[in-house]
């Protein structure tokens, strides 16, 4: 047994008290500890994708109770990989929260920050569906206090919302557990899959509302038409780090859609059948035309950032949805790209918002460096519409080819392409409103502005020129696209192996109900 | 038996259901208590009913099953407890909060494009006016 399995969980577990104990009033200690903490994840998650690459199933048996009975956390390919995916994206996160100050500008958001990570961690790398419970709790009541974090009226409405959301979402994703313990006996995600294949007929009525019931709260999660209102009001509101942050946690609802519904409740299951696959591909499709409309007729940045978001979980979520491998090589691609995609513009919007003072689309005077950052939204822009050069348009290329089958490609081309299409409307509007207009007026002096506005908190920091250090995490999630598309080969063959790796379900079932880790194909 | 436990989980979510749909704060929070309870009895009864039998095994012999009520669900139920009292009692900080600084219980907010007209009042020089933007300024904290 490796003990490294459970570093991502308890590192994040053991810091946060830590600092929400010690560090509160030293914010330079805190932002040590945490960017330490946060770059040791990495360190840690990187050994825990080079040992999940070989293809093994590492199992953790939690007080070494035997598996169906105690709570087991396994490293696979997709585990590893959903890990490392939010090391990086946190140290790009904490960078920016650090070097913008936004840390700085209420209590504890480094502890809160830990134990998110600590949530996300927990929630990818469980084998267990009651433990999964668990770790979104987690996760959810730290994104509660970073959500917040700041105050403000309408982020406090608007965090209040986004709670009341996630605890109903929370009550039936319990209700779901109790249907499924009630009709299968067990709640670990590998003797799950061995039962729903062995239920008898009497339990296909009861598994299928426990899978659709699942379905509902991840589609939460994953912000799945009708379920994606929570996300602009809360996206738009939260503290740029935190939303970018968050564009991991759309994803958590993916990754349990993949682990939970992907491996138990698939096509080739009897008692579900193309149940799950039916009403996933139908409402992608509505997820995908609702965030295209709305990036076209947002007129705020946070909202426009935050129906691409909506609309970019479409797309992933069509793919997911025909649950076959190759489909799925492909949802992950844009998966890990959408994820830094998402995570770049947020960092941007948060630099230039700063400087325009609000975030309405229209016109208004050039602030000061609006050539580098109309060049930097341009290329957010690129990448998250899906264009050529940037790794958007390669994930939704293959994404285009995995769905060429008779019966879906009607449907899933118009609903991609015609998305596509007006999502770069919408951000070629935005730009051209937010950067290329705006030089028409003339470039007012940062500081009258400021002091006109009688807005003393502007005077000082935010009108001025963006210092390296603040543009540099925006830059570097970029970049990360940058490479995402240049070793796109590598990383393609990475997720064929992780994609094969999740439909090889008796080497699964194997490893962890049995403890036989061996090497996959 | 089933019938009681059946209709009380019933009537207790009918009754969640309809106060989380008033969307004002302190009905929201009361309909998601009444939730917890429902989702509490159902999964206390995802183990089966049975009345009077204790949930440890008495020895390693098992000799009848039945004599036996399935321990598991009652761990479940008492994490969910923990779980959804911690996150009433946040609930209840937000609600709080946002009741004080907007000055009404309204759970819904319009959407973040909202209002359309006050675009035009709204000038850029003055972005906080319209309550809508980002705050930036470090919150003064009023103890």
């Amino acid at each position: 047994m490796n003990h490294w399995i459970i570093a991502p969980v308890i590192l994040p577990a053991l810091l946060a008290p830590l600092i929400a104990f010690v560090m509160r009033h030293d914010i330079v200690l805190a932002r040590a500890a945490s960017s330490v903490g946060t770059l040791a994840l990495l360190a840690i998650s990187v050994g825990l994708a080079i040992m999940a690459a070989n293809g093994s199933v590492h199992v953790y048996y939690l007080g070494n109770w035997p598996a169906p009975f105690g709570i087991v956390l396994v490293l696979d390919r997709l585990s590893a990989l959903m890990v490392l995916l939010t090391a990086l994206l946190a140290a790009i996160v904490l960078f920016h929260a650090i070097a913008t100050g936004w840390d700085n500008r209420g209590n504890h958001f480094h502890a809160l920050f830990q134990f998110q990570l600590m949530g996300i961690c927990g929630a990818f790398l469980t084998g267990d569906a009651f433990n999964l419970f668990v770790f979104f709790e987690v996760l959810l009541i730290a994104s509660y206090g970073l959500m917040v974090h700041a105050g403000g009226k309408v982020r406090l409405q608007a965090g209040l919302q986004y709670v009341v959301m996630n605890l109903v979402g929370s009550t039936l994703f319990l209700f779901a557990l109790g249907t499924l313990y009630a009709s299968t006996g067990t709640l670990n995600i590998a003797d799950l899959i061995v039962k729903v294949q062995e239920s008898s007929p009497g339990d296909d009525g009861l598994i299928r509302v426990a899978a659709m019931l699942l379905l509902i709260v991840f589609g939460v999660k994953a912000a799945l038409v009708p379920l994606h209102f929570w996300l602009p009001a809360t996206y738009a509101n939260a503290p740029a780090p935190v939303a970018a942050l968050f564009a991991i946690m759309t994803k958590v609802g993916a990754y349990a859609i993949i682990r939970i519904h992907g491996m138990a409740f698939g096509p080739e299951n009897p008692a579900t059948g193309s149940l799950i696959s039916d009403w996933l591909f139908v409402l992608a499709l509505v997820t995908t035309a609702v965030g295209a409309i709305g990036v076209l007729g947002a007129r705020r940045l946070g909202s426009l950032l935050s129906y691409a978001v909506i609309g970019s979980m479409g797309t992933l979520l069509l793919a997911v949805s025909v649950f076959d491998p190759y489909a799925m090589t492909t949802a992950l691609y844009y998966l890990v790209h959408s994820t830094f995609a998402a995570a770049a513009l947020f960092l941007l919007a948060d630099l230039i918002i700063a400087r325009r003072g609000n975030d309405w689309l229209g016109v208004q005077p050039a602030t000061v460096q609006n050539g580098l950052f109309a060049a930097l939204f341009f290329a957010g822009a690129i990448a998250m519409a899906g264009m050529p050069p940037l790794s958007g348009f390669l994930g939704k290329l293959m994404i285009l080819d995995a769905l060429r089958s008779p019966e879906l490609i009607g449907w899933a081309w118009t609903a991609i392409l015609l998305g596509s299409l007006l999502t770069i409307l919408g951000f070629a509007q935005a730009g051209s409103g937010l950067f290329w207009k705006s030089t028409a007026s003339p470039v007012s002096d940062p500081g009258k502005t400021a002091a006109a506005s009688g807005d003393q908190a502007k005077t000082d920091t935010d009108s001025l020129p963006a210092t390296a250090l603040a543009i540099a995490p925006s830059m570097m999630a970029l970049c990360l696209l940058v490479v995402l598309t240049v070793m796109a080969g590598p990383v393609t063959t990475y997720l064929e192996a992780t994609s094969a790796q999740l439909h090889d379900r008796s080497s699964y079932v194997d490893a962890v109900l049995n403890g036989n880790t061996r090497e996959a194909k | 038996m089933e019938l009681l436990v059946a209709s009380a989980v019933g009537a207790l979510t009918a009754g969640g259901v309809y106060l989380i749909l008033r969307l004002r704060a302190f009905a929201v929070i009361l309909g998601l208590a009444l939730l917890s309870y429902a989702v509490n009895i159902f999964l206390f009864s995802t183990g089966r009913l049975a009345v009077g039998k204790p949930p440890v095994l008495d020895g390693y012999t098992v000799s009848d099953f039945a004599a036996y009520t399935d321990p598991l669900p009652q761990a479940l139920v008492l994490t969910a407890i923990v779980i959804s009292f911690g996150m009433t009692a946040v609930l209840v900080m937000f609600a709080l909060g946002a009741y004080l600084e907007a000055g009404d219980d309204k759970v819904d907010m319009d959407g973040p494009d909202q209002p359309d007209r006050q675009i035009a009042a709204t000038t850029p020089q003055d972005p906080e006016s319209d309550g809508i933007t980002f705050s930036f300024a470090p919150k003064e904290r009023d103890a």
